[in-house]
């Protein structure tokens, strides 16, 4: 049997090789170029955060390693082969999971079916959904990511808090064993206790093997989890950090541009 | 203070879950406002006339709705999927056109006529579905113009009679014709058999799996609301001409639907395009795929209802299909419970939906009123179900979390 969530894959100590690489990331829609020429590199067993402001390209990167938005260029290598990325199935299926910044649940199904929607398991060979299990690691699922304000994995999302429905989209995105994980701001609606909590699991699924790639505007929740920082200004590259090589000061420069300002106030000085 | 109050809760919420386990749970509260308007129905028309609860009337009743209710069977599920389709009206008309034509012109043996009629029915269907997914036409306007093609279809293939009488048994039976008594009780019972070892078994593997299982009170009550609810039907049926064909047809057409909806991938799937196709698509799902399927499904629903509707009639003529067919269909599934805005209901609202139209109808026939005032009340009806809908809908929005 496979086991039933990336937090219990039996998976081999982590390597740090890279998993995936994308070069030349370009994206446009219409006049507006959200990407420009980005590189990205996750490796197995590795944090990476992607940080930047407002419309930065963050969530567009992200869209285009789940197969959700082609990329207008850009060339994909993964596990060492050249790949191609144009629909989610592709992404899945090259071990991409993904917890989007809008969600991405169906509010009219319950958590259960949320979950597991699009891979459910069926009774034996029949043809009958296997609600059974699908309940049973629902819950166990749940209860590793100490969520315990849920009164029953029997409710529609329609009636879940927004926390309640982040932590559904990231036990959702756990299902199956990814290599790969993409968090777009997974603790944005959450409160501190469950943010610790996620940031925990991020460090787990790193020293699972994972390749976790995590967008938070919080540099605080980044300098705890993450081991580097890409930063992103205008859909363009604008730094890559080892996190234990720099301080938020350098990377809040990255991000709003100053450091480029300072640069430049240097070269003329 | 706290510690009892903290203990409340937790059983509190033990019971609600207790109550809530198992599959189908929350649905089965969903059909109480068409439930409690059949019953006000029956009650004000029963308490009126006499004739209305007989077994003869209420035998009609089931042939009345039978064509409707198959065809709205399809309505629902293109509901479901967020979409509609206005074309199951004329598309019924001008499969059972063809149906006629191949049966009487062409000598076609009645079955495999039906069989033509539904596998265009299903073509057409296919064909709206790839319109729509391909070209981004809304739904609303390609089947608009279905309706108006079809019915032009329909003259076409009737030719210069502009009516086509079917005498095939083969053919007229479908509405005509009556089970066996023995064979209605035998089907009951099976029935029931087989609903409740399914609610055993369900029991059994949640147990496996240390999962809560519903108070067996529950599930026994279940099973004897089926029980006396249908062995109440057959009954009643029986104590007239029997259980009609068109009835088993419609009715086995449902539990087909319904088991595909609640309990398949497939089913899933629908009501998660319905629910939300961006995040359907995002989970790997094959949206236009499952939309050309409902659309396909509700093709050869319409198809169907066609059939039945000529099967009653003896005769296919220019009007087939047309009139106040499709709206019927569409109100039944509304009124039935299926939401307009995608994503929630039931197969069973085309049943039930089906129902309270042809009810109203069937009374205010009895009561000897005037088409007039039955449209009036008609309308009125599917003006309250769809605004307790888009109230539920509103209620849903407001409770639901910041997102
Ligand atoms: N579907 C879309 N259609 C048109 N423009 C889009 C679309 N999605 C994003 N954009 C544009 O692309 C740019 C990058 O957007 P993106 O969502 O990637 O930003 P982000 O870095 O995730 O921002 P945030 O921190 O606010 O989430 C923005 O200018 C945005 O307006
Ligand atoms: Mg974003």
């Amino acid at each position: 049997m496979t086991p039933a969530s990336a937090l219990e894959s039996d998976r081999p100590a982590p390597d740090t090789g890279s998993y995936l690489r994308l070069t030349g990331a370009s994206k446009s829609y219409g006049a507006v170029r959200a990407l420009a020429d980005v590189d990205l590199e996750l490796r197995a067993g590795e944090v990476t955060a992607l940080v930047g402001d407002n419309g930065a390209g963050k969530s567009t990167l992200v869209k285009a390693l789940a197969g959700v938005h082609a990329l207008d260029t850009g060339d994909f290598v993964i596990d060492g082969k050249p790949t191609t990325i144009s629909s989610p199935h592709d992404a899945v299926a090259q071990g991409i999971a993904t917890v989007y910044q809008d969600l991405a649940l169906c509010e009219n199904l319950d958590v259960v079916a949320n979950l597991y929607l699009g891979q459910e398991p069926r009774h034996g060979r029949g043809r009958l959904l296997d609600e059974e299990e699908m309940e049973f690691n629902t819950r166990r699922l749940l209860d590793e990511l100490a969520v315990r304000t849920l009164a029953s994995v029997r409710t529609a999302v329609a009636s879940l808090s927004g926390g309640q429905r982040q932590t559904v989209a990231i036990a959702r995105a756990l299902l199956g064993t990814p290599r790969v994980m993409l968090l777009d701001e997974p603790t944005a609606a959450l409160g501190v206790a469950q943010t610790a909590q996620v940031l925990e699991l991020i460090r787990r699924l790193r020293d699972r093997g994972i390749a976790v790639l995590v967008i938070s505007h919080n540099l605080g929740d980044v300098f705890k989890v993450a081991d580097r920082a890409v930063v992103l200004r205008l859909g363009t590259l604008a730094g890559e950090y080892r996190i234990a090589d720099t301080n938020q000061d350098e990377i809040v420069a990255a991000i709003t541009g100053a450091d480029v300002l300072n640069q430049n106030e240097r070269n003329h000085a | 203070m706290t510690a009892i109050s903290a203990g409340a809760t937790g059983r509190l919420r033990a019971l609600r879950s207790t109550v809530t386990a198992g599959r189908g749970r929350s649905n089965d509260l969903s059909f109480l406002p068409v439930l409690a308007a059949l019953a006000i129905i029956w009650l004000v028309f029963g308490s009126m006339n006499e004739n209305f609860i007989s077994p003869a009337n209420l035998t009609n009743l089931t042939l009345q709705i039978a064509a409707t209710g198959t065809i709205a069977v399809g309505v629902v599920l293109v509901l479901l999927i967020g979409e509609i389709d206005l074309s199951v009206g004329a598309l019924s008309g001008f499969a059972a056109g063809v149906m006629a034509v191949l049966n009487v012109r062409a000598g076609l043996p009645g079955l495999v006529a039906i069989l033509a009629a539904v596998a265009l029915g299903v073509a057409i269907g296919v064909f709206n579905g790839l319109w729509i997914t391909r070209t981004a036409v809304p739904s609303f306007v390609v089947t608009l113009a279905g309706l108006l093609a079809w019915q032009g279809a329909l003259l076409a293939v009737l030719g210069g009679t502009g009516t086509v009488n079917i005498t095939d048994p083969g053919i007229t039976r479908l509405a005509q014709g009556f089970l066996p008594a023995w064979l209605s009780w035998v089907a009951l019972v099976v029935v029931l058999l087989v609903v409740a070892a399914g609610s055993v078994q369900q029991r059994r593997r949640r147990v496996a799996k240390g999962l809560g299982v519903p108070n067996p009170s529950w599930a026994l009550l279940r099973v004897a609301i089926a029980a006396g609810v249908g062995s109440v039907g057959v009954a009643v049926l029986n104590a007239d001409r029997g259980v009609p064909y068109a009835l088993v047809l419609l009715l086995g057409l449902i539990v087909v639907f319904d088991t595909v909806i609640r309990r398949t991938r497939l089913g899933r799937h629908i009501m998660s395009v319905g629910g939300n196709a961006e995040a359907a698509r995002r989970a790997g799902i094959n949206v236009n795929g499952i939309r050309v399927f409902v659309f396909a499904a509700a093709g050869g629903a319409a198809a169907l209802g066609g059939v039945v509707a000529a099967s009653r009639l003896f005769a296919v003529n220019q009007s087939s299909g047309a009139g106040d067919l499709l709206l019927n269909a569409i109100a039944a599934a509304v009124i039935g419970g299926t939401s307009l805005f995608g994503g929630r209901g039931s197969v069973w609202a085309a049943f039930l939906g089906a129902l309270v139209i042809g009810s109203i109808s069937n009374g205010m026939d009895l009561l000897g009123y005037v088409t007039s005032i039955k449209f009036l009340v008609t309308g009125a009806v599917l003006l309250l179900s769809v605004t307790v809908d888009a109230r539920a809908r509103e209620r849903r929005r407001k409770a639901g979390g910041p997102a």
